[in-house]
């Protein structure tokens, strides 16, 4: 695959140093001249100089034969731009990286189907480690696919019934169930669920909430 | 009319400026507090602080009931990244946003926004300016 890389900081050195290593084709394009030199020394002639969001530069990258445009700048309005020419001029794909995630809403409204947000996945990781919080996210699935982790409690509405008997939101399904010693056991209908258990569930974006209720019940927030 | 600017330099500041005389409503938006100083004296308008790439500080200024936005900000980006807000997310009636960058303000305006260059406008004034001379020269 030919892949164009917007920016050459941290995440877009890494990235490209993965993707050569996967014998893709890659370009960076970067502004700073004294990065594109260290990037050249350590990873060989796959940088252009130039801002990755002129048009002029990135014809020359030959964006119209990437079938990857990557945006990974530290500004998300960079980002947009580099993804806006990116398809005007013919990527078959592009993803970007989202360094607010309040922003996320615009790429979306753009049509940037694929956007990541480290902000996002530091707070998810930082959630998993978190004592207070009963549903983790744990990954963002294609077409509006979520998964989480559920931790039940004693109280929990779920706790001391079989899987059959929830009342899950449409499309949701209970994938793994871990007790409270580690042993993980792939459910059925029969499942016995009981306080203690970690759930790992797939379900839709905006059923999380009642996902929530079906299994932990009310959210008292902050007051817990 | 309701108008929000976005970005108080030379170009925003006067523009709020004239809007504010004419009876419009203004809000002038700028992440610098001492960017409003070039604002006329008797400036009748809001002077609002905030990023206008920030839904919250869009809301600040009142982006909900704008019936214009004008993005004049030093950064095309900023200034396209801050037009589509008001444009897709709030649904603002009209939108301008400026675009030093010729050929990016032409993508901008294929992805439907509405965009003007002051790089043309002032190029082709100085050739107007240039080509006239040049005749009264060569009469």
């Amino acid at each position: 695959m030919y892949i164009l890389i917007g920016g050459g900081g941290k995440v877009g050195y890494h990235l490209a140093e993965e993707l050569l290593r996967a014998n893709h084709e890659v370009v960076i394009v970067e502004r700073h001249r004294d990065r594109v030199s260290t990037i050249t020394e350590e990873l060989g002639e796959c940088v252009i100089e130039g801002d990755c969001c002129e048009v002029s530069t990135l014809d020359a990258a030959g964006i119209g034969r990437a079938d990857l445009a990557i945006a990974v700048t530290g500004d998300d309005e960079d980002n947009l731009v580099f993804c806006e020419i990116a398809r005007v001029r013919g990527a078959s794909r592009v993803i970007s990286r989202v360094n607010n995630p309040k922003n996320e809403l615009l790429f979306q409204q753009r049509g940037m189907e694929t956007t990541i947000s480290a902000t996002k996945a530091i707070l998810a990781q930082m959630e998993q480690e978190l004592p207070t919080s009963e549903v983790i996210p744990l990954l963002q699935l294609h077409s509006g696919l979520e998964m989480v982790e559920v931790k039940l409690s004693d109280t929990s509405p779920a706790a001391d019934r079989t899987v059959s008997q929830l009342w899950l939101p449409a499309e949701s399904l209970i994938l793994l169930v871990v007790d409270a010693e580690g042993l993980p056991r792939i459910p059925d209908g029969d499942t016995p669920l009981s306080g203690g258990d970690a759930l790992v569930v797939v379900t839709r974006k905006e059923s999380v909430e009642r996902l929530k209720e079906a299994l932990v019940g009310e959210t008292h927030g902050l007051e817990t | 009319m309701k108008v929000i600017i976005m970005g108080c330099g030379r170009v925003g500041a006067r523009v709020a400026g004239i809007l504010d005389e004419k009876g419009h409503t203004v809000v002038v938006m700028d992440v610098r507090p001492d960017a409003f100083r070039r604002l006329p004296p008797g400036f009748g308008g809001t002077r609002s602080v905030g990023n206008g790439m920030d839904g919250p500080a869009l809301e600040r200024a009142g982006i909900k009931d704008a019936d214009a936005f004008v993005a004049v900000t030093q950064g095309d980006n900023r200034n396209y990244f801050a037009s589509q807000m008001a444009k897709e997310v709030y649904r603002v009636p009209r939108v301008l946003c400026r675009t030093y960058d010729p050929i990016r303000g032409e993508l901008f305006a294929e992805l439907g926004l509405e965009t003007f260059s002051p790089t043309t406008i002032g190029a082709k004034i100085v050739l107007d300016l240039l080509m006239r001379d040049g005749e009264e020269a060569a009469d």
